[in-house]
């Protein structure tokens, strides 16, 4: 463990190019993974929790379930899709970051919806009768419950990329982990393990732990704002 | 208080549109909540303008009877007119000051804002609403930091901003302090008299003295009786009603 | 407004990503034994600089890296599965497989030697030992080509392992570096192929037991997948790349490559 908290200091310091090119793919990947998942996401998320419509628990029980999508299955699904065999395989897509977005989008996609909605849910409860009273339409009070929860879905979204920056069973199946074009952090800690390297692979998934840290104390640091002004 | 609202002059031509939505005409209303009947049959008529005061001890059903009112739910029986409108379809031309204001989280001018747009009103008309309530120096702070007070004034000028016909108030005064109250009633007085027709929940006899045109006293889920102001307070009819105003428990 | 601007660099990404994967690259579907070794790592920089052409490797099990490029997932194949490569040829998947390099299988164990089999030559008979001893074997799995060939030897001594899986012989369905991982962790004998011994940084006490016997012998092939099957197919820059690889220049790198003083692979491509 010392060793490999040495070797991490020493390969930060270095400055690695390569190791600078992981991180950056693992960011620009998850980030724009997590973008479109909330995207998605925080709609379903929001109409199901301003909805009252015949089988809404079975939604519910769905939603939840589907946060425990196995990587790897997601990782199937979407390589079966983006092969060449597959019916998008003209689009070109497998072995490129875009597949593993997709990927890693398809994967936190129902974590955000589950998530955002139990937060709207709650905030609707407040809201509703005053909505109700101005007479808003349903995109209206979408709209208004996604902005007045803004900072709650920050976290909603913070859940998200923890799990899309900490997936590997799905990105190295559509990526490749091929090296300076799809190998991120934790494809990259992977192939370290398989080469017997556990030093080099504990400290790079150090590091990865030290950029999930700082992506959350920056989210905090937002959300300790927003607290102050009771926008939270 | 220093920033009591200023009675400055807006353009709220409400002169006359009331009559349209009035009278308002109540038939044998029942509600019942989970097997418990909150309304047994109530049986009501209100005029074209003035402040009914709405009364009567906790559990009467005083709020639910505003929901009712203002077609936010459906009543279990019994029908609830409005001129010709159903409340469902009027709910757009009546605004509710709920107890406890309920303010998005957001700065105050943009919760003023935010009844404009909802109804499509004139935005530039948001100055002149914060003024008239007495907030135009904290449009830019956080209208959840505000005091009870200015919070239930913002809430007031968030429900003016939609030029409501008929404008419903639910105990807003009921946590205040005297010179909160006061300036909720004088934004009230002020709406009453450009003819916006006010229906009034409160369990302040005293401010109920100074407000009301007439008043509808609940009890059991019934109106005890509806009385003008004039003669209620003197001299009640009903046994509830005179129990109530004299504060002898009456369960 | 912030919608749109997210959706509008969504789109930015998508398509950025499909303009990356059309610059002059191709994809070889390869095995972990070559990737893990550092071979590309030490080879490919040399053939793109005098090329041009960028090269992707996707290391996967030989089992998985056939089945990809059969899904026209890939522009070469590189394994080690002599009679699986012949099959994918025939079946029309790939244009003509051309013996590339060698190298040899060892069975690595504990210093302890619990079954005994150091020194041993003789790789049956070293497996019907540790059979008998039931000692413990870490098995690939993952019907890779050292899988295959772990099965192959498996069948010449006429023991069939399965009918003790779970006891001592053990299936990781994983790739060398982690059944060398899993197998070292638990005190088994592992079948692997030298290259990806001789680099593997977690030894601990592990040695080679078993080396030496022809039948450890590790074919590798190249092969160019077929535009004919797969019009999506790089043809031209894969032709390149194979014939970079057999020439006497690719041959001559892949000689070179060295980790610890030692020739991981030896070329064995046919003159003409």
């Amino acid at each position: 463990m010392g060793e490999a908290l040495g070797l991490a200091v020493g390969l930060v310091l270095s400055g690695d190019a390569d190791l600078l090119q992981i991180v950056l793919l693992s960011l620009r990947v998850s980030l724009t993974a997590t973008a479109i998942a909330c995207l998605v996401g925080l709609l379903i998320g929001a109409l199901v929790a301003i909805g009252r419509f015949r089988g809404r628990n079975a939604v519910l029980i769905l939603m939840n379930a589907l946060m425990g999508l196995p990587p790897v299955v997601v990782g199937l699904l979407v390589y079966l899709h983006l092969s060449r065999s597959g019916p998008l395989g003209f689009l070109g897509l497998l072995y490129t970051p875009t597949a593993m977005i997709i990927a890693q989008a398809i994967l936190i996609t129902p974590i955000i919806a589950a998530l955002s909605r139990q937060v709207l849910e709650d905030l609707h409860a407040e809201y509703a009768e005053q909505f109700r009273s101005l007479c808003l339409t349903r995109w209206q009070t979408v709209q208004a419950l996604l902005w007045d929860a803004r900072y709650s879905l920050l976290t909603v979204g913070l859940a998200g990329f923890g799990r899309a920056v900490a997936e590997v069973g799905a990105v190295i199946i559509v990526g490749g982990n091929i090296d300076h074009l799809t190998r991120v952090m934790t494809t990259a800690i992977a192939l370290e393990t398989s080469r017997g390297d556990l030093a080099l692979a504990l400290a790079l998934g150090i590091i990865l732990l030290v950029i999930a840290l700082g992506v959350n104390a920056a989210v905090q640091a937002v959300r300790m704002t927003a607290a102050r002004q009771a926008y939270v | 208080m220093s920033d009591a609202p200023a009675m400055t002059s807006m353009n709220l031509a409400l002169e006359g549109r009331a009559a349209a939505l009035l009278p308002l005409t109540v038939r044998d209303l029942v509600l019942r909540v989970d097997r418990a009947t909150v309304l047994d049959g109530v049986n009501l008529d209100l005029g074209a303008s003035g402040c009914t005061m709405i009364m009567g001890a906790n559990g009467a059903g005083k709020s639910l009877l505003l929901k009712l009112l203002h077609g936010l739910m459906p009543p279990t029986s019994g029908q609830i007119r409005w001129g010709d409108h159903a409340p469902s379809a009027v709910t757009a031309r009546q605004a509710l000051v709920f107890q406890k204001p309920v303010l998005l989280r957001r700065s105050v001018a943009a919760n003023i804002d935010f009844a404009l747009k909802a109804r499509g009103k004139d935005m530039a008309r948001r100055e002149a609403l914060l003024d008239h309530v007495g907030l135009s120096h904290k449009a830019d702070q956080p209208a959840r930091l505000l005091s009870g007070g200015e919070a239930q004034r913002l809430a007031l000028a968030r429900a003016l901003a939609t030029d409501p016909e008929v404008l419903f108030l639910d105990e807003p005064t009921a946590s205040l302090d005297p010179a909160s109250v006061l300036a909720i009633e004088r934004i009230v007085s002020e709406a009453r008299g450009r003819g916006v027709r006010i229906i009034f929940v409160t369990h302040d006899i005293g401010q109920a003295r100074r407000m009301a045109d007439d008043v509808v006293f609940l009890h059991r889920g019934r109106v005890a009786e509806h009385t003008a102001a004039a003669s209620f307070f003197p001299e009640p009819h009903s046994d509830a009603a005179r129990n109530y105003l004299s504060g002898t428990i009456v369960v | 407004m912030l919608k749109t601007s997210i959706m509008a660099s969504a789109v930015a990404v998508l398509l950025g990503g499909a303009a990356w994967a059309q610059d002059q690259s191709i994809i070889v579907q390869s095995t972990t034994s070559t990737a893990n070794s550092g071979l590309f790592d030490y080879m490919l920089p040399i053939f793109q600089k005098e090329t041009g052409i960028q090269v992707n490797v996707v290391a996967v099990g030989t089992g998985q890296a056939i089945k990809n490029a059969e899904n026209c997932d890939g522009d070469v194949l590189l394994v080690h599965a002599k009679a699986s490569e012949e099959k994918f040829v025939a079946a029309g998947f790939g244009t003509i497989r051309t013996d590339l390099m060698y190298n040899d299988f060892v069975i690595v164990g504990p210093a302890t030697d619990p079954a005994g089999v150091g020194g041993m030559q003789d790789v049956q008979g070293a497996l019907v030992q540790i059979a008998e001893k039931g000692a413990m074997f870490a098995s690939r799995g993952d019907d890779s080509g050292t899988h295959k060939k772990e099965m192959a030897l498996w069948a010449d001594t006429g023991v069939d392992p399965l009918g003790a899986s779970g006891t001592w012989y053990r299936e990781t369905g994983s790739g060398m570096g982690a059944t060398l991982n899993t197998g070292i962790g638990m005190g088994a004998y592992v079948l692997t192929d030298r290259a990806t011994w001789i680099s593997f940084e977690n030894k601990q006490d592990y040695v080679i037991q078993v080396q030496g016997d022809e039948d450890l012998f590790n074919q590798y092939g190249v092969i160019p997948v077929n535009p004919a099957k797969c019009p999506s197919v790089k043809a031209d820059a894969a032709q390149t790349f194979a014939d970079w690889l057999v020439s006497d220049e690719g041959q001559a790198v892949i000689a070179g490559f060295k980790i610890a003083d030692q020739q991981l692979f030896f070329p064995n491509a046919p003159r003409n």
